[in-house]
């Protein structure tokens, strides 16, 4: 498709401020008298607070205000409770410094507000805690599964957690191939960079958060509803999102905190949390495990596939993703079964993450199809190929577009798949063993309500506006290209504005939904003020017409999903072939090359976009390899809360070799730009396309992530 | 309870300050405890004293600077909190995933693991320093052109590690650049691109030259 911006290789319009470190992310505001706030953590995972002694802390030289239960404000009258798209349907909000109840390891008990930084973090030793530990359950290998709560505002967005058609046990039963396995997933934490933060100034009765957040729409909700005061009274800036991979999006405690601390310190606050801070208040991965059985004829047809997963939750919030349902529908099977539970525990709230569900969930399912494919003697590929669905078999649907044949034919031959030998073992390199694997990958196409204001100028540039964030993949670079497109402008001519409360509404950043939610409101809204600019000025012609007219033209459009949501079954599909070398003495698995080919509907820029595929395989490497917060199950501690211990890839990790592809996909349903998203599905398939070719190395199958080198030896 | 106090430095006291208070066994166990994260709950080595400022002249990017700090002030936090530049960024405070990066002396460091007191006097350079008139730097430019960055964040810290890299010697090819950057942690996964970057202007440029 041949247009003058969208789908070409455009460099990020906010590159320059990233290269010289203009581009301002939260903690690099400092609002004039800031002070600088940090946060004690319980160090129970149950119980009370008996006594909370401050009174060293609070005279510590330089210490302006220690906030505890006792003396943090309490919300206004007015306070309501507040509940968004991205928190767990059922919940009992963490409310910090409200009561002395503690309940989970590493709950912000008092918050230090200090002249420096040093000051804070010094006064914070200094507090002096006296518990009553309760029972606490932290052992998620001793908790009892049990069904989430049914929704009671499913509006077909979220999936019920259990489905069944046909006769899946029947069917498991009878079938002459069978595999049955088990496969855990630990905890994993998002790690951005950046850390998350917060500053806080009070004006009167008005409050300005600059905040690392996803959703700066939701954090003034939140932060406005939970303290009584006017929605509009709370303003919220994040242009620039230091990384976030779902730790931003929904609004954690330490943003009150924030808030809290600004308020009694009678001056603009910064507390940006320290890396271990981020084990225990922004939410992760919750450790899941997942039960997948397969049933198949001779001949590699799917019979009957049983998924089951648990997975972690707090005790106070019901946190639920969609750990099986990508199950449904991803393969052909006339007898399925899925089911997801949750167990509670004494932890703070997981969260999304990256792909959340479905990166876990096609772990499983995609081992256990390359466990199929070996006890039936197939090619995986040609076992999926076998297996390719004509419809959405769980919604009864179809499909708006399904490239999933395309990308293996096309991944597989730039991978040079006809090349492998099935055996394990049987591929060498020197004294490498060297394994091929492959995956499928998938993720929903999803799609919010949003807004967006358009502004021509009389000299022929626009200003294009939304409260959207881009915490990396290119949305200021994307969004500007579909302005500078729908408007017929040169993208210098396209002035951007992101990142702030007060700009029209977005949805959440997140979910790979950005651009066909956001991206369709900014197209509307360019079409509809070349329209109202064209009736005012006659002519056809937009530059003309604004000459004539001689003053801005605006127009705010806000744009939601129709009734296509209801006719077709709408996802991003792909596949992903990897080869790993794994040392046969030292167990080490190194991945060589990694090559996928996604059917990801409208590219707008393979640029960014090849950047968001690779760093989702990095992703993916990381979470095969490395990725595991260790929780001690004694106390619910996690022990190794840094990048040291809790090891991510790093520049040595790379593989030499990373090809992306992007399949030429027209999808006319999905919504009117025809985008499905990247995002997310950059990271599905990822570990279990490396799980199979470590087996294909080594013969070792490994169901337990991380596989580190003590399970290869 | 917190892992991050500044770690003491009796040795840059400089005259006529207060001493950093405690016994010298309060901070030897400060300066243990400084190492590295824990868990256990830190035994606080109370001081009700104040802890004075000092006097440290910073030159950064050609300009002198002269600042009061608390000695536990660390270089990353002198610059961002005290000169506003804010380019220089934190990501652990721990020296482990480099964003923080910075040129001392020529030689990159993490500017979390510099006391502000002992970088005083000597050259630094930030990414706000790499710039010259408004024409960038050409790492900076090869990022761009390579899309070597998604959120940014880290960005600062790879560019000044790449430069340093280049100077080094280090940046002969993929799989050496890959090792000695590995300091550098990029999150959202834009390795790839980041070693086309330095790549592109290793060719060009002969180590040893300095940024």
């Amino acid at each position: 498709m041949t247009t003058a911006h969208v789908g070409h290789a455009t460099s990020r319009v906010d590159g320059r401020l990233k290269v010289t470190g203009a581009a301002d992310y939260a903690a690099d505001h400092d609002p004039p008298g800031v002070a600088h706030a940090t946060v004690v953590r319980s160090t129970v995972a149950s119980g009370r607070i008996v006594e909370i002694d401050d009174s060293a802390a609070a005279g510590a030289p330089g210490v302006i205000t220690v906030l505890t239960h006792h003396t943090a404000p309490r919300p206004h009258a007015r306070a309501r409770a507040h509940s968004a798209q991205v928190d767990p349907t059922v919940t009992h909000r963490l409310r910090p410094l409200q009561d002395d109840r503690v309940r989970y390891q590493g709950q912000p008990i008092a918050l230090v507000v200090a002249e420096t930084l040093e000051a804070a973090v010094h006064a914070a030793t200094l507090l002096r805690v006296t518990y009553a530990a309760g029972v606490a359950t932290t052992d998620i290998t001793r908790a009892q599964p049990v069904l989430p709560t049914p929704k009671q505002t499913d509006k077909g967005e979220r999936q019920p957690a259990v489905s069944q058609r046909g006769d899946p046990e029947g069917a498991l039963a009878a079938a002459p191939i069978r595999v049955e396995q088990t496969y855990v997933i630990p905890r994993e934490n998002h790690n951005p960079i950046e850390l998350h933060a917060t500053v806080a100034a009070w004006d009167g009765d008005r409050l300005t958060l600059w905040d690392k957040t996803q959703w700066v729409a939701n954090v003034a909700d939140e932060i406005a509803a939970e303290l009584g005061m006017p929605a509009d009274h709370v303003r919220v800036l994040s242009p620039f999102v230091g990384g976030a991979f779902g730790s931003g999006l929904r609004v954690w405690p330490h943003v009150m905190l924030a808030a809290l601390g600004a308020r009694a310190a009678g001056r603009p606050v910064k507390l940006m949390l320290s890396r271990r801070d981020m084990y225990y208040g922004t939410g992760f991965r919750p450790h899941t495990v997942q039960r997948v059985a397969l049933g198949a004829d001779r001949d590699g047809h799917l019979g009957a596939i049983v998924h089951e997963a648990v997975q972690e939750t707090s005790m106070y919030e019901e946190y639920d993703e969609s750990v099986v349902d990508a199950t449904r529908y991803l393969h052909s099977c006339p007898n399925v079964a899925t089911r997801r539970r949750i167990a509670r525990l004494n932890e703070h709230t997981p969260t999304w993450m990256r792909a959340p569900g479905e990166a876990s969930g096609a772990f499983a399912l995609e081992c256990a199809m390359d466990e199929l494919a070996i006890a039936l003697r197939l090619d995986p590929v040609e076992l999926r190929l076998r297996n390719e669905p004509a419809q959405d078999e769980f919604k009864r649907l179809p499909f708006s577009s399904r490239s999933t044949r395309e990308c293996y034919r096309v991944a597989a031959e730039r991978f040079g798949w006809g090349r492998r030998t099935p055996e394990p073992r049987s591929m060498r390199d020197g004294r490498w063993l060297v394994g091929w694997g492959m995956a499928t990958a998938t993720y929903p196409t999803h799609r919010a309500p949003a807004a967006a204001r358009v502004r021509l100028l009389p000299d022929g540039c626009a200003e294009v506006a939304t409260a959207a964030s881009d915490m990396g993949p290119g949305t200021w670079t994307s969004l500007t290209q579909v302005a500078a497109e729908a408007l017929g402008l040169p993208i210098e001519h396209v002035q951007l504005r992101l990142g702030d409360s007060a700009l029209p509404r977005t949805p959440p950043h997140g979910g790979s939904m950005t651009m066909a939610s956001v991206g369709s409101a900014v197209q509307a809204a360019c079409h509809e003020v070349c329209r109202a600019a064209l009736a005012r000025g006659g002519g056809d012609d937009l530059a003309a017409a604004m000459a004539r007219i001689g003053q801005p033209v605006e127009a705010t459009v806000k744009v939601r999903a129709g009734e296509e949501t209801t006719r077709f079954s709408m996802h991003a599909f792909g596949s992903v072939f990897v080869e790993v070398a794994v040392d046969p003495d030292l167990g080490e698995t190194r991945v060589r090359r990694i090559v996928g080919a996604y059917g990801a509907g409208r590219i707008v820029n393979p640029k960014t976009s090849r950047s968001q595929c690779v760093g989702g395989m990095i992703g993916g490497i990381g979470m095969a390899l490395m990725e595991h917060s260790v929780v001690d199950p004694r106390t619910g501690r996690v022990v190794n809360a840094n990048l040291a211990e809790y090891t991510v890839p790093v520049h040595a990790d790379s593989p030499p070799l990373m090809d992306v592809t992007f399949i030429d996909e027209r999808d006319p349903h999905v919504n009117s730009l025809g985008v499905k998203g990247l995002g997310e599905i950059a990271i599905v398939g990822v570990a279990s396309a490396i799980a199979n070719a470590i087996h294909h190395a080594t013969g070792k199958r490994i169901r337990e992530l991380p596989i580190t080198p003590d399970k290869l030896l | 309870m917190s892992d991050e106090r500044g770690p003491e430095q009796p040795g840059v006291d400089p005259a006529g300050r207060e001493p950093l208070g405690g016994s010298a066994a309060s901070s030897g166990a400060g300066v243990a405890n400084a190492v590295g994260p824990r868990d256990a709950p830190v035994v606080a080595h109370a001081t009700d004293r104040a802890v004075a400022p000092i006097s440290v002249l910073l030159r950064v990017n050609g300009a002198e600077h002269r600042v009061r700090l608390d000695p536990r002030t660390t270089l990353v936090d002198a610059l961002r909190e005290h000169l506003h530049l804010t380019g220089t960024k934190k990501g652990c405070a721990l020296g482990q995933c480099g964003a923080c990066t910075v040129l001392l002396d020529g030689k990159r460091v993490n500017a979390c693991l510099v006391l502000a007191a002992l970088a005083g006097g000597r050259e630094i350079t930030t990414v706000e320093g790499l710039a010259q008139g408004g024409r960038l730097h050409p790492l900076q430019a090869a990022f761009i052109e390579r899309d070597a960055l998604q959120c940014g964040y880290c960005t600062p810290g790879q560019i000044m590690a790449g430069v340093a890299c280049i100077a080094e010697g280090h940046a002969g090819s993929a799989e050496e650049i890959r090792e000695w950057m590995s300091g550098n942690v990029c999150r959202c996964g834009a390795y790839d691109h980041i070693v086309a970057a330095i790549q592109d202007i290793a060719a060009a440029r002969p180590p040893d030259r300095g940024p």
